[in-house]
């Protein structure tokens, strides 16, 4: 069970290095697809079925609007590459920061061994309060209606922009840029 | 501790994405991948040993169901996450392709030097 997760992880991470690196956008696109379809296993091996469906969803999406995306840009010709310097001070200030991360990680308890406290209310209560079987959607619908209603707020508000962002003026005449 | 670090890591990948790379995709594609970490970890840490998804089935015995389900908090707030990334994601592309309509290039180190 622990090396499947570990083998799933490593399989994720090698897709994302994929996506930086590959030189056709398509490619580093569908690596992109590939990081988020493989998660979304490692979230179903992580009890998070709600998760992991979610993911496969959104995933998809992502992908779709990238793909039409990646179609209408030119890929990263070499001139678009950064330099070593730049590489080297990118890659050490990434690995600094993996380092600090892993550092602070130790103050937690370990992986699997506790839940923090707030979990067994949750788990004793709400079945019995909401009347939900699926505590998750017990606490997203009910304990924090309220998040989800903002969650949607933010989802009609990126769309909002993105077509204002996208709109031409088709009919008029374009007008005079500032 | 080693998943926890592999999320670090998958973090790290991000992160470089964002520093290094030029191409403006590139960079969205990173910033992505970030989000990817960030969700992972926050499910890793509602994650026991063993544990069972946190639906209770009708008649099944509820003080086994206490003690086996992992946290349910972190899962709904992930979920929320997810779901906000996609918008994040679209608001991107869309600047992403209006950017390269208007200035003929997605070079980010160009993008700072140009006016207007």
């Amino acid at each position: 069970m622990d090396f499947v997760l570990y083998g799933l992880t490593a399989f994720v991470i090698l897709g994302s290095i994929a996506a930086l690196e590959m030189k056709s956008l398509l490619s580093a696109v569908i690596a992109v697809g590939v990081v988020g379809l493989g998660l979304s296993i490692v979230f179903l091996l992580l009890a998070a079925p709600d998760i992991a469906i979610t993911q496969v969803v959104v995933e998809v999406i992502v992908v779709t609007v990238l793909i039409r995306a990646a179609s209408r840009v030119p890929a990263e010709t070499p001139s678009l590459r950064a330099g070593p310097a730049r590489t080297f001070a990118g890659a050490g200030l990434a690995l600094v920061a993996v380092g600090l991360l892993v550092a602070a990680f130790q103050t937690l308890p370990a992986f699997g061994s506790q839940r923090f406290a707030p979990a067994l209310w949750y788990l004793e209560q709400a079945p019995d309060l909401t009347g939900a079987a699926n505590v998750v959607t017990a606490v997203l619908l009910d304990f924090r209606a309220y998040d989800t209603l903002g969650e949607a707020t933010v989802i009609l508000t990126a769309v909002v922009g993105a077509l204002a962002i996208l709109r031409r003026p088709s009919s008029r005449k374009e007008e005079s840029h500032v | 501790m080693i998943m926890y670090a592999l999320a670090a890591v998958l973090f790290g990948v991000g992160l470089y994405g964002l520093l290094v790379k030029r191409h403006l995709l590139k960079k969205v594609l990173g910033l992505l991948i970030l989000e990817h970490a960030v969700n992972l970890f926050l499910v890793e840490v509602g994650y026991i040993e063993g544990g069972t998804p946190p639906i209770r089935i009708e008649g099944a015995d509820a003080a086994a169901f206490v003690s086996n389900a992992v946290d349910p908090v972190p899962q709904a707030l992930v979920l929320t996450s997810i779901v906000i990334g996609l918008g994040l994601a679209m608001l991107m592309v869309a600047l992403t392709l209006r950017i390269y309509e208007r200035y003929g290039s997605l070079d980010a180190n160009r993008m700072s030097e140009l006016k207007g």
